[in-house]
């Protein structure tokens, strides 16, 4: 058996979303590169809803395919959708990870999470 | 293109060693040990795969144990010779930090078990020197095993001159020789060994089979109990066509040592000076002194599962030291021996070159390393805040 599944792979092969909002609405970055995993997601939010989301990551094949996966996942999305995200819906979307990845999911979640409270403290909003 | 360049971790098996496995799974297929005349032809078979091996080393047949590999011997070699310390009340041992965990691991419970270990450090090259050596041998130390190769740098030990310090101390000398076996000359006697550990994967030959060397009157410790196989010192029935295999597998290795090294150092020169190339990389381990075949880089602001997997799809076979390949959260110990921060050990790359290499597959290798650095670079924040300012590069 692979790895990864096919879908992990496709999403690694063929990343979406890589890059960079300049003047994002909300930036996210979680990990630290001592540990082998640094994300970083912007997003583009419109009247509450989500209209881009990029991201850059360093990180393993997991890593790649959680942030590609996970921007997807919000793209079009309300805030408050985006807020309900979880690492397990993540990884299902991505058809499972090996259980020594799923930390990977988890820092795509962190990472959104982030740029929502970065998103919500520029509006002068609590949550 | 196809390139398989994880011959460190194994090889392809070679054609006179596959010939010369098959007559003993169906026709010579008789227990060394059965006294009928289908053991007996069995018997010789293992006597004579013992001699050729013992003549290739330049030691004698009754100095070779048959083991399960490289791992085994290493753990019945450091636990034997700890064993005849203890006796004489030395249990102090030398070895390094950049040794195989088959190595590093058995030292570990021997350590727990109330051995004194001293692990040398390993210098930003990767050589150890003989002084260094000598200078930790204390009146206690009963053995100093260090490795003959590194199996991730790749860089090649003075072993004959820390053999030679070790004689002069009277401390014995065991050094894992599992990525030299094969691929650079072994002459037991003329480099002061003691003990010696190989495994035939390595060099062509099949899995699952490796040897250990011990010099007459070092009386072993047995790992696996049982019969009276290899001297009452390793029990189970011998795997005579694995053994028949290794035999011919060195043999064709051994005398094409030379002509195989002036092929590929080279080709591994020239993939060196190719992958240096790269911005924010540095090579790893001393260029010259290192196996024909290695090849090892850090790659600054990438991750080395990520390289391996894109690698893979232009059809490369590599490895990496980063945690992701390692199964642990830290990246391989052999970087952080030689000084290599978390950060750049997790962007290694370690191509581990076959004796068939082309000059074509070093081109493309080249080409494809510098591609699949550049995109994922140009998808990761460090990479970003390096080349912005943000963070200062560590490879200059």
């Amino acid at each position: 058996m692979a790895l990864y599944s096919e879908k992990v792979m496709d999403h690694f092969r063929n990343p979406r979303n890589v890059g960079v909002i300049e003047n994002a609405d909300g930036v996210g970055k979680v990990g630290n590169a001592k540990c082998g995993d640094i994300m970083e997601i912007y997003l583009k939010i419109d009247n509450d809803i989500i209209t881009d989301a990029k991201f850059e990551t360093f990180g393993c094949g997991s890593a790649i395919a959680s942030s590609s996966m996970a921007t997807e996942m919000i793209k079009g999305k309300p805030v408050s959708e985006a807020a309900q995200l979880t690492n397990k819906a993540v990884t299902e979307a991505l058809d499972g990870l090996p259980p020594q990845k799923i930390h990977c999911s988890v820092l795509a979640e962190e990472a959104i999470k982030k740029a929502l409270d970065d998103y919500y403290q520029k509006n002068g909003e609590s949550k | 293109m196809n390139i398989y360049a994880d011959n460190a971790a194994t090889t392809k098996m070679s054609k006179a060693a596959i010939e010369a496995m098959l007559p003993y799974m169906d026709e010579i297929y008789g227990n060394p040990s059965s006294l009928h005349s289908v053991g007996q032809r069995a018997n010789e078979a293992l006597a004579d795969a013992r001699m050729r091996i013992a003549t290739l080393l330049n030691c004698e047949p009754r100095e070779i144990t048959f083991t399960s590999g490289g791992s085994e011997a290493d753990n019945q070699a450091l636990i034997s010779a700890a064993k005849l310390g203890e006796r004489v009340g030395k249990k102090h041992i030398i070895s390094t930090a950049f040794e195989h965990h088959a190595v590093l691991h058995t030292l570990d419970k021997l350590g727990k078990m109330g051995f004194e270990i001293t692990l040398l450090d390993v210098p930003e090259n990767g050589l150890i020197t003989p002084e260094e050596v000598e200078a930790a041998i204390r009146p206690d130390t009963c053995l100093v095993s260090v490795m003959y190769a590194n199996n991730e740098i790749g860089t090649v030990q003075p072993i004959t001159e820390i053999g030679a310090v070790c004689r002069a101390h009277g401390v014995l000398f065991h050094t894992d020789a599992v990525q030299a076996a094969g691929h650079l000359h072994i002459d037991i006697k003329a480099q002061n060994i003691d003990m010696l550990s190989l495994s035939a994967h390595k060099f062509h030959g099949p899995k699952g089979i490796g040897v250990l060397y011990s010099k007459k009157g070092i009386l072993l410790s047995n790992v696996i109990e049982g019969g009276a196989q290899e001297r009452g010192k390793r029990a189970g029935t011998e795997n005579l066509p694995a053994i028949m295999g290794m035999a011919a597998a060195l043999e064709e290795a051994c005398h094409s040592i030379d002509e195989h090294a002036a092929h590929l150092i080279p080709l591994r020169n020239k993939l060196i000076d190719g992958l240096a190339q790269i911005p924010h990389s540095i090579l790893n381990g001393d260029k010259d002194k290192r196996l024909p075949s290695n090849v090892h880089f850090c790659f600054e602001g990438i991750e080395g599962e990520s390289l391996l997997l894109l690698l893979d799809d232009k059809g490369i076979c590599a490895s990496s030291g980063s945690a992701c390949t390692s199964g642990s959260l830290d990246p391989s110990h052999v970087l952080l021996a030689i000084g290599r921060p978390h950060e750049i050990a997790h962007g290694s790359l370690r191509l581990s070159l076959s004796e068939d290499v082309t000059e074509e597959e070093v081109d493309y290798m080249i080409q494809a390393v510098t591609d699949v650095v550049t995109y994922l670079r140009n998808m990761s924040p460090v990479w970003r805040e390096l080349t912005s300012g943000k963070s200062e590069f560590i490879i200059k």
